[in-house]
């Protein structure tokens, strides 16, 4: 067992952790943080995915261990100071960017880290990015289309008649 | 996944120690190795996590050739060296997904050495040097075979020297599920010859297109490559393509590479 | 003006807000007091004999608390099959046991041999590596036709061998024949439609626990449908009263199928507890899904069609081989036959079409219903033979098409169903302006110019939803009924929670329901909850699938409303002295026809539950509502797809350029969540067509076991998509005129994007007949090479 010690959501934590604790299960068994989801093992769904000092790494793909001092940010850390849903959150409920909601944290979190580093990204540029984030339900139509209005881009004539 | 420690050394001498204990194995990014261990297929006494060496991350120029160390994750050599190797640059940026980029590293990917992986590509196209902590290992002589390479057990990969060539580019053709290379060609122009190196295709790893590089050498254009093909014999067969089929991919992708140089 | 309330309006959904800031609730985010880890070992051969398990050293391991064998299980039931199919010698289908614990002998990969319940998961697997265990492997049988020669190893020893059912359906043979025999051209046609995972993102978990104290079970699953789960497991392979157990589904984290199903981890971690007296966790991994999961589809096809000299559909044939795998899953019988040959007539007037299939016993993972099961393999057969004919014949595709349409309504198949309404045209109309036919011309010179084919794929489909009514899949096979209930329950202060027997695992009817109720009472949607999901608090009801919930509960949900506006129309009339037939309801208000008297909707509700001025010799106080509905007939949607793609003719590569779907749902409550559907059910088909494929080498091992080998869609592999649902002719047999959504996209789209790249092709001088899916680089390349 090793302590480890990082902040979450803003919020810093200690625990002894095994070595082979993943994030994942540091955040969901540890800190009761069941937001983050575990969607397959081999690190490919992005389901898991958080902010490990600033990154967007994959949750399942990261021992607690190596993220000792780290800023940690999760989709329970995402919303506004007062509760209500952050530009993106509320762009994937205005556009319908989600159904099981499932992948949905992964995807947010994706999302996030993708207007960070580039603030008004192209179609082509978001379905590049969302590569190792797989949704089942909703074909990604209305993701990539939230992401875009959550950019601040007219969305208005996607796909219209 | 069995039981073990996890130790992060601060400097490359630390990681060797640590490295000597008994079932000590290292973790670069981990972005193979921790689904391989979910898996059971590795029983590892302790990790030793690579990525607190600072002595190991960053970019640098020397001489003609960037110098990339072996903890720096492929987001990094995407930023990083766009201008100095930008053909290098856009390969780092295709692999895996964003997440994964952020955390896979070149000294790891070299170190696996996975059939399929892009950096043995470009390490073998560009005429890379592979820096451990005990010596330098040219990677005409690092690659040997499928998950196989001149690495001693506990041998750390501290840099990578990629020689800057006048012109490359990489073309992968992604196998649709994995996203690794179905097949991966990484063409260089250098002063004194062309160096093409084929990924994903054949069932000994990593290798060079000696014909192409002739070829390319004398007229580097998509043209000097008509007439020239790839034997399929030795190609790898699997759910995704034929030997046939790689090695047909093999002279399109060549052909492509030069063209977008 | 778009609506913003009721029927009709693209309300928001009203669940994203618990997705998206992580606070949903899924199984695997339970975790019980005192609870244990389980872990299965699977067998790892396809086919073998268990010659022995030993236990002893692994029972030591630390942590662990209990192991249990297949003979733990001797005495209990096994997984049992839902649907009866007889064979067409008048037999009833082979029905092999199908045990929890494997028992004997081993049948595919991934069967649960042993289960190791300890205090860790980890502990779990450790002492899972310590059992010795001796498989004396057996040849295996994978080929569907292999399985069914003579001499052919046997999945299940006691049967004679491997096919578990011949079916025929439709016309008499007679009448096929003489349709051939008349024919100026028959187009044949063999296909395969490829083996599918359903991949729902949140892998399958059970928990159990059990209380002593009451003898009650308790399970919380990932299910689509707690109340069958209940039953099956319940009264046919643990024998506890349904009153003693409670099944709970909460948030799902996606279906498509795979979760209809009773399944041998659930039973355990049930069973176990009991045996126990702890609860006991089950989370699948991915790895373990793509083994344990029943995949879908699996189908081997020859068809026919037989056109006169007008190129008029005269008669239809068809043989196929379905997969089954090693065990019949749930509804694994009914797929293939009832939810695939009632299909075969499509939207054309053919007038004798005959099916038929032979269901096959393989050492593969069973095989059961994925999203649109059996409707999909019905078009793709269909719709690519169509096009087979159009390319021989040499006539426009979409004309062929038109030509044969149904266009009188209601229409009898040969294949004994009844569409009762339709307007095949109309969607075929929209189509032709949404995909923008007159440009193709120059897209397809453009795509040229940058060396890339370009292909444009058409083609209908029409599904059934909502199946029933009862009485006859009963005589069809089904042991259960089709019906769904709803209980509305207003409360004293007017707020209503409605408790439904449909299950939402993204469809949204949290959202989507209350628009129906609200539009109904005159009152806003954020006064009504549904709960759903939790077999304690809901009525008996059937759970979602087969795109059923709104035809079916969501009726239901419309006659217990009924009752509760009669009832409260009672109460109004006694509180405004009136007469009962004299009260309006409308806005929430009850009035008095031509009067100028009101009591709002919570007086009335108040006066149900304060019962102080109330008609207590008439009418009972309180006011809640239970109906059940059992529908009269299938709904019947229909449409027209439409697919653009490029063909890069170096790689082989494909690639979707646009896609068009114009469909005819009926009636629509929630066109936002409607188009929803229709976006990830085209992925999903896009996806098949494409990219998946679920493969066995010959000794039966799964060589596409994880997402490094199962293409998933993802998203840059597919376009913005152009939907359509205008086009609509409402259901005539259920109060709301709807007709089901959630699967078109998938049934729709595979022969669109698969006959795109074969016009791609042929029109650039590749005579290539057909390309099974998924149409990968790799075949498309090899087609091409001729």
């Amino acid at each position: 067992m090793t302590k480890v010690t990082m902040t979450v959501n803003g919020k810093s934590v200690s625990k002894e952790v095994r070595g082979n604790m993943l994030m994942t299960e540091f955040l969901r068994d540890e800190l009761h943080l069941t937001g983050t989801h575990v969607g397959c093992d081999t690190s490919q769904c992005g389901a898991c995915n958080i902010h490990v000092n600033g990154e967007n790494v994959k949750g399942c793909t990261i021992f607690a261990a190596e993220c000792d001092g780290a800023e940690v940010g999760t989709i329970e850390g995402q919303a506004n100071a007062d509760g209500s849903l952050n530009a993106i959150q509320q762009a994937f409920q205005d556009h319908h960017g989600l159904q099981c909601g499932f992948c949905t944290p992964g995807m947010v979190m994706s999302a996030a880290s993708l207007l960070k580093e580039n603030p008004k990204p192209t179609e082509a540029e978001i379905r590049h990015y969302l590569e190792g984030n797989i949704c089942r339900c909703t074909g990604y139509h209305n993701i990539v289309k939230a992401i875009m209005a959550a950019s601040g881009q007219d969305v208005s004539s996607i796909a219209a008649e | 996944m069995y039981s073990f420690d996890v130790v992060r050394p601060k400097s490359v001498a630390d990681a060797v120690a640590a490295l000597g204990e008994e079932e000590a194995q290292a973790l670069g990014g981990g972005q193979t190795l921790i689904p391989s261990l979910k898996q059971r297929l590795a029983m590892p006494s302790v990790l030793v996590s690579l990525a607190s060496i600072d002595e190991i991350k960053g970019v640098s120029s020397e001489g003609g050739a960037v110098k990339i160390g072996g903890g720096t994750t492929h987001g990094a050599v995407a930023r990083e060296v766009a201008s100095s190797y930008p053909a290098l640059a856009a390969m780092a940026s295709n692999i895996g997904d964003p997440a994964v980029r952020n955390r896979g590293t070149v000294g790891g990917s070299l170190a696996n050495n996975d059939p399929a992986a892009c950096y043995p590509a470009a390490a073998l196209a560009s005429g890379a040097t592979i820096v451990t902590n005990t010596r330098e290992i040219a990677a005409d002589d690092y690659f040997q075979g499928m998950f196989t390479t001149a690495l001693e057990e506990g041998e750390i990969i501290t840099a990578v020297s990629f020689p800057i060539p006048e012109k490359a580019a990489y073309i992968k053709f992604e196998q649709p599920a994995s996203r690794f290379a179905l097949v991966g060609v990484f063409v260089a122009k250098f002063g004194d010859g062309v160096r093409v190196a084929v990924t994903g295709a054949s069932e000994e790893g990593v290798f060079r297109w000696t014909e192409a590089e002739a070829a390319l050498s004398g007229d580097f254009s998509a043209a000097a490559l008509d007439g020239l093909s790839v034997p399929a014999d030795g190609l790898m067969t699997d759910l995704h393509g034929s030997a046939a089929y790689r090695a047909h991919l093999i002279g399109v992708l060549t052909k492509r590479a030069v063209a977008q140089a | 003006m778009p609506k913003d309330h009721g029927i009709g309006a693209a309300q928001k959904r009203r669940e994203d807000v618990r997705f998206l800031t992580g606070a949903g609730q899924y199984t695997d985010d339970i975790n019980v007091y005192g609870q244990t880890y389980c872990h299965f070992l699977r067998s790892d051969v396809a086919h073998g004999k268990i010659a022995s398990i030993d236990t002893s050293a692994a029972a030591a391991m630390p942590g662990v608390v209990r192991i249990f064998t297949g003979t733990d299980f001797e005495g209990v039931g096994g997984l049992p099959c839902g649907w009866q199919v007889t064979d067409k010698n008048g037999d009833p289908m082979k029905e092999p046991p199908h045990p929890v614990l494997a028992q004997g002998k081993v049948r595919h990969v991934g069967e649960p041999i042993c289960a190791v319940v300890a205090e860790t998961l980890e502990q779990a697997r450790d002492a899972a590596e310590a059992i010795e265990l001796e498989i004396e492997e057996l040849p295996a049988v994978v080929d569907m036709k292999a399985a069914l020669e003579g001499g052919a190893a046997k999945v299940h020893d006691d049967l004679s061998d491997n096919l578990c059912y011949d079916w025929q359906f439709g016309s008499e043979t007679a009448a096929v024949e003489a349709a051939f025999a008349s024919a100026a051209h028959v187009t044949t046609l063999e296909l395969v439609n490829n083996r599918l995972v359903a991949n729902p993102m949140e892998p399958r978990v059970a928990v159990a626990e059990y209380a002593r104290a009451n003898d009650e079970s308790t399970l919380y699953t990932t299910s689509q449908n707690p109340h069958v789960i209940r039953l099956l497991m319940g009264a046919f392979v643990l024998g506890i009263p349904e009153h003693k157990l409670r099944v709970v589904a909460p948030d799902v984290g996606g279906g498509f199928g795979t979760k209809i199903f009773h399944y041998a981890e659930e039973a355990f971690v049930t069973f176990a507890a009991r045996q126990i007296n702890r609860p006991v966790k089950w989370t699948s991994t991915r790895s373990e899904a793509f083994m344990s999961d029943a995949h879908g589809r699996d189908h081997v096809t020859k068809i026919e069609l037989a056109l006169d000299a007008e190129n008029n559909f005269i008669g239809l044939r068809t043989d196929t081989l379905a997969n089954m795998g090693a065990y019949l899953s749930t509804f694994a019988s009914s797929v293939p036959t009832w939810l695939h040959g009632t299909l075969m007539a499509g939207n054309y007037k053919t007038p004798a079409i005959q099916v038929n299939v032979k269901a096959v016993f393989t050492n593969t993972v069973p095989v059961d219903a994925y999203r649109g099961a059996g409707r999909p393999e019905a078009t793709f057969q269909l719709e690519r033979l169509v096009d087979k004919a159009a390319r021989e014949l040499g006539v426009d595709p979409i004309k062929l098409r038109r030509q044969n349409f149904i266009e009188s309504f209601p229409y009898a198949t040969p294949v004994a169903v009844e569409y009762d309404t339709g307007d095949y045209v109309a969607t075929m109309d929209k189509l032709e302006e949404m995909i923008d036919i007159p440009g193709f011309a120059a897209r397809r010179a453009e795509s040229e110019a940058k060396g890339k084919l370009r292909g444009l794929g058409v083609n209908c489909y029409i599904e059934a939803c909502g199946i029933a009514p009862s009485n006859l899949v009963g005589q069809l096979g089904a042991r259960a009924g089709l019906y769904d209930a709803a209980t509305v329950r207003v409360n004293a202060t007017g707020s209503i929670s409605v408790m439904v027997g449909a299950h939402s695992h993204g469809q949204g009817h949290e959202t989507a329901f209350p628009q129906v109720v609200a539009d109904m009472l005159g009152i806003d949607e954020s006064m009504i909850e549904i709960v759903h999901g939790d077999t304690s608090k809901i009525p008996f009801g059937m759970g979602t699938y087969g795109s059923r919930s709104l035809a079916v509960c969501g009726s239901a949900m419309v006659r217990a409303t009924e009752k509760i506006i009669n009832k409260a129309k009672k109460i109004a009339a006694h509180l405004m002295e009136a007469s009962e037939g004299d009260i309006e309801l409308q806005d929430g208000m009850f009035t008095v026809a031509g009067t100028d008297k009101s009591v709002a909707w919570g007086d009335v509700t108040l006066a149900a539950y304060v019962p102080h001025n109330y008609p207590l010799t008439e009418i009972e106080p309180g006011l809640e509502e239970t109906a059940f509905y059992d529908p009269a007939n299938f709904t019947y949607p229909a449409g027209a797809y439409a697919c653009e793609v490029e063909v890069d003719p170096e790689t082989g590569k494909v690639t979707i350029e646009r896609f068009a779907a114009a469909d005819d749902f009926g009636n629509v409550v929630n066109p936002m969540i409607v188009e929803g559907q229709v976006h990830g059910g085209l992925a999903q088909g896009i996806g098949q067509a494409l990219l998946e494929n679920c493969v066995y080498d010959a000794d039966g091992q799964l060589l596409s076991a994880s997402y490094m080998d199962y293409a998933m869609p993802r998203a840059g592999d597919v376009p913005f998509y152009k939907v359509d649902h205008s086009c609509a002719t409402p259901c005539t047999h259920n109060p709301l005129g709807v007709k089901g959504c959630g699967e078109a996209g998938a049934i729709g789209s595979p022969p669109a994007v698969v006959n795109a790249v074969l016009d791609a092709l042929n029109n650039a001088g590749h005579n290539v007949a057909h390309i099974d899916m998924p149409v990968s680089p790799h075949r498309v390349w090899q087609a091409m090479q001729g």
